[in-house]
């Protein structure tokens, strides 16, 4: 199952060249490009693993993309969301993010029920890949 | 081909915008002949290739790393800015603007500090110039586990790989450049471009001393430009003299003095002209005047 989070997630996945042009654009607005990665993949899952620093006073969005390249090679077979942080007064947040690399197969989620009190059922996803190690799950 | 299309260089050259850019050059920069000749030459060159370009001819990136030599104050980090000017108008670099550095920047304190240090500013710098001032420093020959090494690797690397993303520029006194190419071939086979500044000559200096006068809204009256051109060789003469850099802050006293003159001339009311001219005696109380012999 196709995870969608993020920007541009229901279109198909953006190339390099893509990839670029939209760091480019968040550059030229001066937001700070960061980096994450992760191989939990639940929508709730907030806490990504951050790759690097986040990056500040790029001028060129060929560095971001160097960066991604590095990612790529260590964790080539997890998520990987690229996300670009506004620091000016009153955004102060996360602009845009979208995810710019993903496993090879994405197994899914499945649905677990858990009875409650009384006759509650209490429902729960959770991703396949969690069954495996940390570490192991796409790989 | 049944017909040979026509370019007019001239024209591709007006419609650059490099053109302004070089005569800025040549306006604001003073002396520097062999420096101008070698960046018009480059300028040529790119222009050259974007044509050829258009005809599909192959028209490789040139490596356009430079090295940039002369004695302290010859305008190395003048030119530099201006050069990333001028590629970025051609179109060679993405963004034009210059990333200046020196050892510091590039170089970590502990094992593990450097890769991510060098590649920060490397990030940065991406499609702009690279500046590299005393790049010497980087290497320490007497201390082989000097992390510098660490840096020059990465910085070798992406001059090779992101040749078309940026442009380094080495800088540094010219014998102990020579030491440290001599030291690391892969430095001196990727830098196509050595280009050596020379020392300003007297007449030079007084030009530009006027001319930073000028930006500052200053002027000498013409026998404080006498007292200036006589300051210029006594001070070549004494240590430390940095061309430009000793220039200005010769001037730089100068209108300390010259401050310190209007306010003690007590309650008098002054123009506008004297507030703006600097007089000889703002020269003449310098050391340099009081402790050469020439002047008694």
């Amino acid at each position: 199952m196709r995870i969608t989070q993020g920007c541009f997630s229901f279109l198909p996945d953006l190339t390099d060249d893509q990839i670029l042009t939209q760091v480019q654009y968040c550059l030229d607005k001066g937001w700070a490009v960061n980096l994450e990665f992760t191989d939990d993949p639940h929508p709730r899952n907030t806490y990504w693993d951050m790759w690097g620093l986040p990056m500040f006073d790029l001028q060129d969005a060929k560095g971001v993309l160097m960066e991604l390249a590095a990612c790529r090679k260590v964790y080539g077979d997890r998520y990987i969301r690229l996300s670009a942080f506004d620091s000016s007064h009153g955004w102060e947040s996360v602009r845009i993010s979208f995810i710019v690399n993903r496993p090879a197969n994405e197994d899914g989620f499945r649905l677990e029920r858990t009875e409650g009190d009384g006759r509650t059922q209490r429902y729960a996803t959770r991703a396949y890949s969690l069954d495996r190690p940390e570490g192991k799950r796409y790989s | 081909m049944s017909e040979t299309p026509k370019i007019n260089l001239a024209a591709e050259f007006a419609q650059s915008g490099v053109g302004p850019v070089l005569r800025q050059l040549d306006d604001e920069l003073i002396g520097l002949a062999p420096v101008k000749q070698r960046i018009r030459e480059i300028a040529a060159l790119l222009l050259v290739d974007r044509v050829r370009q258009r005809f599909g001819l192959t028209a490789q990136a040139p490596t356009l790393h430079m090295s940039f030599t002369g004695n302290p104050g010859t305008g190395k980090t003048t030119v530099a800015v201006r050069m990333a000017e001028i590629l970025h108008k051609l179109g060679y670099i993405r963004r034009g603007h210059l990333v200046a550095v020196t050892r510091d920047d590039l170089v970590g304190q502990y094992i593990g500090h450097t890769a991510p240090k060098t590649k920060e500013v490397l990030k940065k710098a991406m499609g702009g110039v690279l500046f590299i001032d005393e790049a010497y420093y980087l290497y320490r020959q007497e201390n082989e586990r000097d992390y510098g090494q660490e840096a020059i690797e990465i910085l070798l690397q992406v001059m090779e790989n992101n040749r078309d993303d940026l442009v380094v520029i080495l800088a540094g006194y010219a014998d102990r450049m020579d030491k440290f190419f001599h030291s690391n071939p892969g430095f001196r086979s990727r830098v196509a471009h050595h280009i050596d500044f020379p020392d300003y000559t007297d007449e030079n200096l007084l030009a530009i001393g006027e001319k930073m006068l000028a930006t500052l809204n200053y002027k000498l009256s013409p026998d404080a430009r006498r007292a200036l051109g006589e300051y210029i060789p006594i001070r070549r003469a004494r240590p430390h003299f940095a061309n430009a850099r000793s220039i200005r802050n010769a001037l730089d006293r100068a209108r300390l003095r010259q401050a310190n003159r209007c306010f003690a001339a007590g309650d008098v009311e002054l123009t506008l002209d004297q507030l703006v001219t600097i007089e000889p005696a703002d020269f003449r109380q310098s050391r340099v005047f009081l402790e050469s012999p020439a002047a008694e």
